[in-house]
């Protein structure tokens, strides 16, 4: 078969998009650079580690981030893009919660950044519906067989953040060494945060 | 033995913030970024609806996973991405269908080494 046969790379096709829309003036190339600047090191899961030991740490302010994410996130500077309606789903000792987009890869920007590359593996998106306790074991997150699975489908308008148990052993740490435990699995529920 | 407080303080600010540690490259690839930076760029300057390309992309993944099935290996996010950007951007007129094609095809003819070619670029 002759290359010219084939499909452009990815690659090429992205650089001849981009060079249309430049020339036509509908794109600028800076602000292109600033987004992808941000999400590359500026925005990830750190913000919402910080949201997390802000609420083991602050009561009232677990009270406010539980009863409606979006403002409770925006007090610790926290929003943009996908963060528009954010949930907050708490793990308690008799419930286990999970996030998945099972169509696409929706995922709360502002608090964890772009997803991983699994989120948006068609396996996940499919098997964690139908056999979560298993996806999640085979994750390395083996829950007792009496606690409840609840899996969250992300949705076009909602976004999910989940609050994860604070770890025995931790007594007396403050927000920020609080947050260094904090992981983006346990912020999907797809692990759990480890004593430290 | 765990360390005091004091002690246990991390350097949550720092590019190696554990946080981060268990995470991964943002873009395997270059043109990753680029398709990326150029949706969003697009739908914050308000040339479509996030939701709408959001539909192509459900489009696009969904149409993969017929094809593949759900468990084959080599599902690639960003093509799937690419498409549907380019979905989106002739639904709103932005492009025509050959556009991206033909100047892909143009730039594909490129001698090698095209991107070091400047009059004063000394070798």
């Amino acid at each position: 078969m002759s290359a010219a046969a084939e499909r452009p790379s990815p690659a090429l096709r992205t650089e001849a998009m981009e060079a249309l829309l430049v020339e036509r003036g509908l794109v600028d190339p800076a602000v292109m650079d600033r987004f992808i600047t941000t999400y590359e090191r500026d925005v990830g899961p750190l913000n919402g580690a910080k949201v997390v030991a802000r609420a083991w740490t602050d009561p009232e302010y677990r009270e406010r981030l539980l009863a409606d994410g979006t403002p409770a996130i925006a007090e610790l500077g926290f929003g943009g893009p996908q963060g528009e309606h954010i949930v907050v789903l708490e793990q308690t000792d008799d419930v286990h919660h999970v996030v998945v987009c099972t169509l696409c890869s929706c995922y709360p920007w502002p608090v964890l950044g772009l997803p991983p590359s699994w989120y948006k593996d068609p396996a996940y998106r499919a098997r964690v519906v139908r056999e979560p306790r298993t996806v999640l074991y085979e994750m390395g997150l083996d829950l007792p067989a009496g606690k409840r699975i609840e899996v969250w489908d992300s949705s076009a308008e909602v976004r999910y953040l989940v609050l994860p148990q604070r770890p025995a052993g931790t007594d007396g740490w403050d927000a920020d060494a609080l947050a260094g435990l904090v992981t983006r699995d346990a912020m999907v529920g797809v692990a759990t945060v480890a004593a430290p | 033995m765990s360390a005091p407080p004091g002690q246990a303080r991390l350097d949550v600010a720092g590019p190696a913030a554990p946080p981060r540690s268990n995470g991964e490259l943002v873009f395997a690839e270059p043109w990753e970024s680029r398709a990326f930076g150029m949706a969003v760029a697009l739908a914050d300057a308000g040339l479509f609806g996030w939701d709408d390309f959001r539909d192509r992309l459900i489009g696009r993944i969904g149409a993969w996973e017929a094809e593949h099935g759900v468990d084959a290996p080599d599902f690639r996010y960003y093509a799937c991405w690419l498409d549907a950007l380019e979905d989106v951007l002739v639904d709103g007129a932005a492009l025509t269908a050959g556009d991206v094609a033909a100047r892909s095809a143009a730039f594909a003819e490129r001698p090698a080494g095209h991107d070091h070619d400047h009059a004063d670029h000394a070798h």
